[in-house]
Formats: structure tokens, C-alpha cells, sequence
């Protein structure tokens, strides 16, 4: 019969063993890594709690307060219209934070069904997915999502739509190869000689064993569409004002660069920063979860 | 290897066939009727009508495409409703100042990061290597543009050594381009030194450098003599592969920074609702890029005699 003690052993035996757990262990040693993952939280936090940071409202228009110099009263100077720059940063967190994590999203959803269904069950399902995506990656990344901006028309949904679609490519192929990879292991083929459905097998079997790339490009895909997203707001198509968002900050900025800098240098560094945090994550849990792919 | 290329050939006619669908459907889905845009509010709907039937606009889809890829094959890229020029014609006009400007952005990611990654490879877990690993970071963390206004800032205000606008008129006026090469090619840098990195430490673990190195040859020659070779070779495809993506990076580059090549050519045609300079510029581009890497796949295949493909 066993003893408390013995429980106890047992799950600590069963922690330290968790891949979840390994993976924390080896993250927490990447200095780097931790600065990302401390960016990430600050912005999720800043995001959430931005009505009580920000001093100002963001889109409040004063001109008398036009073009003012970094003071006390504004910590980051205000813009040609006297809007506070400190606070449209803090509240232009929502906007990137929304706009990367849901268009990530909708990459994600497409490319991981359609990169299953080509790698699973081959053939020429498999033939046809893969000449779509290679017409997708004809194109540039950012001039496919400026081409469908342009017809779309500027909006903020519309930059989730541009955006997902633009990135559906790079998860099917991925998924596609991670799929194949583990298509031919014993316990798939366990898992049809019991008779489960393909569905299920797809579901429960494969794509679980294909999570470490996925999670790892995924971070890193939320900073590339950031950096887009401020990209298509910088040359008028992307979030429209007076919306704080950062890109559409420094578009509005540059006419200003000799005049008025601060107009143009704090959205950048909150851009850099923003981005920078999710690569420096995303590289980090490349090395954590899989060991082997540390060079 | 004959046969690999013609292969490699064959694969593109879906792509190409993919890309002008693509393109075409932009203009055919563009809100609002493209005569109106062309003409203006307010026109007769009479001569809205003849224009229509001028441009084959009153033609059924299938036709419109078919003739759009016609003159395409025949180097009619449309015309611009602003301008009312061709595009084609457009294209030729601003091809040599973006290609100068990704010239130059080339040459700076590939020689700085090569060199960076190699040093980052030789001093493995160093502080050179730990920094290394940062820079590479902060290249594809950094928007390009707000980059390309930083340098202007800095070198407008506080160094004025080089210029930071304009072509500075006709010809190649090299110390204009070298701001605007450095903003572009800055994030393609910190990717070369990553690659760099990664596949010399891979090659200096190989036999025939312990050999080099047991010959008695010195480090300095068996890095850049006997392990560059081999480990430049995935830099190079991706040089190739990147020269078409700074193309398209250009767009941003090039306004920034007042320079008249296809980029700002695609913000103006933007901002105006220029559709056919839009779309003429996407084709061409996706086909610049399409062809630049069939060539570096098949120079590929060529260089590297270790890699068999039938």
C-alpha cells in the first residue's frame, strides 16, 4: 500500500519528466529568451491595463497643444494635432497585440487543415495544395498584402484578412512536412489497425507530434505581422486614424522627422521592441523544445 | 541534369498561370467601375459606355483574361489611369534606380553579415558570439522604414556626411544610395550572419578541415580557404532568393528616402487608386522573383556537384 511519501516521489518523478517542464527548465537558462518573454508580458499587460496607464486620451485633439517637445506634462511630446504621443503608444499596444494575434490566427487555422489534409493523405490532394502555395510564394510576402490591401480597400479587419491570408503558406508547408515525418511511425499505424478514423488519428495522433515547430514559428509569425502591420499603416492602407496605431503614428510623422523627432521616434522603438520581444521568445523556444535543432 | 532543368521549367507554367489569375482578379474585383475612376465623375454615361467598349470591359471574364494575358506575353503591362502612359513603359523608366538601390543593399547584407557570422562561428559562445546572435535579432525586429528615418535623422541633423534624399540627379551617385542600401539591407544582414553562422559551424566540425588544420595550415587560411567554400553556399542561394525580396521591400525604402524606382512608382499608384500600375507592378515583380529563383535553383544544382536531383 503506498504512503504519502511515495505519491509524492512519484509525481515529482512524473514532473521533471514533462516536456512541458524540460522545455521551462531550458528556457528559463536563455537569457535572451527571458528578456522576450518579459517584453510579451509587459505588452499584454500594458495592453490590458492601458486605460489607467495612459495619461491622456489618445485621440483627443488639442492644438494649441501642437507639436510640443517631450516635458512633464507630455512625457513623449505630442503630434501636429496635440494628441499625447505617450499615451497613443501605450493604447497603440491593443491594436498591434489584436492585429498580430488574430491574423496569426487565421493563418494558423487554414494552414494547419489544409497542410494536414496535403500531408496526410498525399497524392494528388497533395499535388494541388502545393502549386497553390508555390503561387503564393511567387509573391513577395509584403507586396501580396499591399496588392490585397489595395483592392480590398483600408481597414482594420481587412489588415487581419490581408494579413491571414498572406500567411496561411508557410503553416501548410510546414505542417505538410511534420506530417509526413510522422505519417509512417508504428503507433499511427497501431492506431489504424485498431480502426480509428482519419480524422481522429489526424486530430489526436499527428498533429500533436508536429506542435514544437508550430508553437516556435508562431511566436516569431506574430512579430513579422506586426512589423507588416505598421508597414501597410505607414503607407496609408493598413489601420485608419484616427486609430493609435503605431505604423499609422509614424506615417503621420514624417514630415515631421527634422522638426519635431519625437514624433518619430517612440513609435518606432515600441515597434522594435514589440517585435523584438516575440523573436527573442520564439528563438528561445526553438532551442527549449527541441534540443536538436540548437546549432 | 538536362532534365532537371527543363523539369524545374515545366513546374513554372502553373505558377505563372496562378500569378496572372492572381493579378488579374485584383483589377477585376477592384470596388467601383474602373471607367470612372479613369474619366472622372462626370462624364456622359454615353462616353462611359463607348469607353467600356473600347477597353473590352462590356466582355465577359474569360475573354477579358485571356486578352490580359496576351498582352501580357506581348509586354503590355495596361496603362495607367493618371499618367495615361504604359506601364510597361513606367517600369522600364524606374527598373535602373531600384535596381541600383538593391545593388547596394546586397552587397552591404552580404559582406557585413558574412563576415560577422564567420567571426560569430570561429569565437563560438564568445561575447562576439552572444552579440552576434543579438544583432541578427534586432535586424528582423526592426521596421525598415522607421530604420531608413533614423539614419536620416541622425545623418540630417548631426552628421551630414552623406546625403539623405534623392538620386542626386542623373547617373549613379553612390554616396546617395548608401543610407537607403543600408535601411534595406539591414534585416537581410542579420539574416546572413545567422546563416553564416550556423553552416560554418556545421562545416568546421568536418574531416577535411581537421586535416587542413593537422597539416599545420594556419587558422586564418583554413577558415577563409578551405571553410568559407563550402559554407557559403546556402548564403549564396539565399542571396539570390533575397535579391527579389528586397525588390519588394524596396517600396518602403525608396519613399522614405525620395527615390524614384518602382517602389515609390507603387506607393504613388496607391495612393491615387492607380489599379493597372498596381497590379502591372505586382506581376512584373512576382515574375522578377519567380525567374530569379529558377535561376539560382538550377545555378545550384550546378555549383554543387555533391547534390543530385534524378
Amino acid at each position: 500500500m503506498p504512503t504519502n511519501t511515495d505519491t509524492s516521489e512519484i509525481k515529482e518523478l512524473y514532473q521533471t519528466s514533462s516536456p512541458l517542464h524540460d522545455m521551462w527548465v531550458r528556457l528559463k537558462r536563455n537569457k535572451l529568451a527571458l528578456f522576450g518573454l518579459f517584453l510579451v508580458t509587459a505588452l499584454v499587460v500594458i495592453a490590458v491595463f492601458a486605460g489607467f496607464i495612459a495619461p491622456y486620451d489618445p485621440v483627443q485633439i488639442s492644438l494649441k497643444e501642437s507639436l510640443k517637445s517631450p516635458s512633464s506634462a507630455h512625457l513623449m511630446g505630442t503630434d501636429v494635432l496635440g494628441r499625447d504621443i505617450f499615451s497613443r503608444i501605450i493604447y497603440g499596444t491593443r491594436a498591434s497585440l489584436i492585429i498580430g494575434v488574430v491574423a496569426t490566427s487565421i493563418s494558423l487555422a487554414i494552414g494547419v487543415v489544409v497542410g494536414a489534409i496535403a500531408g496526410y493523405y498525399g497524392g494528388w490532394i497533395d499535388s494541388i495544395i502545393m502549386r497553390i502555395t508555390d503561387i503564393f510564394f511567387a509573391f513577395p510576402f509584403f507586396l501580396l498584402a499591399i496588392a490585397i490591401m489595395t483592392f480590398l480597400g483600408p481597414s482594420f479587419i481587412n489588415v487581419f484578412v490581408a494579413l491571414g491570408i498572406v500567411g496561411w503558406t508557410n503553416y501548410a508547408r510546414l505542417v505538410r512536412g511534420q506530417v509526413i515525418s510522422v505519417k509512417e511511425s508504428d503507433y499511427i499505424e497501431a492506431a489504424h489497425a485498431v480502426g480509428a478514423k482519419d480524422f481522429r488519428i489526424i486530430l489526436k495522433h499527428v498533429l500533436p507530434n508536429t506542435l514544437a515547430p508550430i508553437i516556435v514559428f508562431t511566436t516569431m509569425n506574430i512579430g513579422g505581422v506586426i512589423l507588416s502591420e505598421a508597414g501597410l499603416s505607414f503607407l496609408g492602407i493598413g489601420v485608419q486614424p484616427p486609430a493609435p496605431s503605431w505604423g499609422l503614428m509614424l506615417s503621420e510623422a514624417s514630415n515631421f522627422i527634422f522638426n519635431a523627432p519625437w514624433m518619430v521616434i517612440w513609435p518606432g522603438v515600441a515597434i522594435f521592441l514589440t517585435v523584438l520581444g516575440y523573436n527573442l521568445l520564439g528563438d528561445g523556444l526553438r532551442d527549449a523544445l527541441d534540443p536538436r535543432m540548437k546549432q | 541534369m538536362t532534365r532537371y532543368i527543363i523539369r524545374r521549367i515545366l513546374q513554372l507554367i502553373p505558377v505563372i498561370l496562378g500569378i496572372s489569375i492572381v493579378t488579374f482578379l485584383m483589377m477585376a474585383l477592384v470596388p467601383g467601375d474602373p471607367v470612372v475612376l479613369m474619366l472622372g465623375q462626370h462624364i456622359s454615361p454615353q462616353t462611359v459606355e463607348n469607353v467600356r467598349h473600347g477597353l473590352g470591359l462590356d466582355q465577359p471574364m474569360l475573354t477579358r483574361y485571356i486578352q490580359y494575358m496576351w498582352n501580357a506575353l506581348h509586354g503590355d503591362f495596361g496603362r495607367s489611369y493618371i499618367q495615361h502612359q504604359a506601364v510597361s513603359q513606367m517600369l522600364l523608366d524606374k527598373i535602373p534606380v531600384t535596381f541600383r538601390l538593391t545593388v547596394v543593399a546586397m552587397v552591404i547584407a552580404v559582406t557585413f553579415g558574412v563576415l560577422i557570422g564567420i567571426l560569430s562561428a570561429v569565437k563560438q559562445y564568445s561575447f562576439w558570439d552572444t552579440f552576434a546572435t543579438f544583432f541578427a535579432m534586432t535586424g528582423v525586429s526592426v521596421p525598415t522604414f522607421w530604420l531608413g528615418m533614423m539614419l536620416q535623422l541622425l545623418f540630417g541633423v548631426i552628421l551630414h556626411i552623406l546625403p539623405v534624399s534623392g538620386t542626386g540627379g542623373e547617373g549613379f551617385h553612390l554616396q546617395n544610395y548608401i543610407l537607403p542600401g543600408l535601411a534595406l539591407g539591414y534585416a537581410s544582414m542579420a539574416m546572413y550572419v545567422r546563416l553564416t553562422r550556423s553552416s560554418m559551424l556545421e562545416v568546421i566540425r568536418q574531416d577535411y578541415i581537421r586535416t587542413a588544420r593537422a597539416k599545420g595550415l594556419s587558422g586564418r587560411i583554413v577558415i577563409f580557404k578551405h571553410a568559407m567554400k563550402n559554407a557559403l553556399i546556402p548564403v549564396a542561394t539565399q542571396a539570390g532568393m533575397d535579391f527579389a525580396g528586397l525588390m519588394g521591400g524596396a517600396i518602403l525604402t525608396e519613399t522614405i528616402f525620395s527615390l524614384p524606382g518602382i517602389g515609390s512608382m507603387l506607393f504613388n499608384a496607391i495612393s491615387r487608386r492607380d489599379y493597372p500600375v498596381v497590379q502591372g507592378v505586382t506581376l512584373f515583380l512576382a515574375l522578377v522573383f519567380v525567374v530569379i529563383n529558377l535561376l539560382v535553383d538550377i545555378s545550384y544544382a550546378v555549383l554543387d556537384p555533391r547534390i543530385r536531383y534524378d
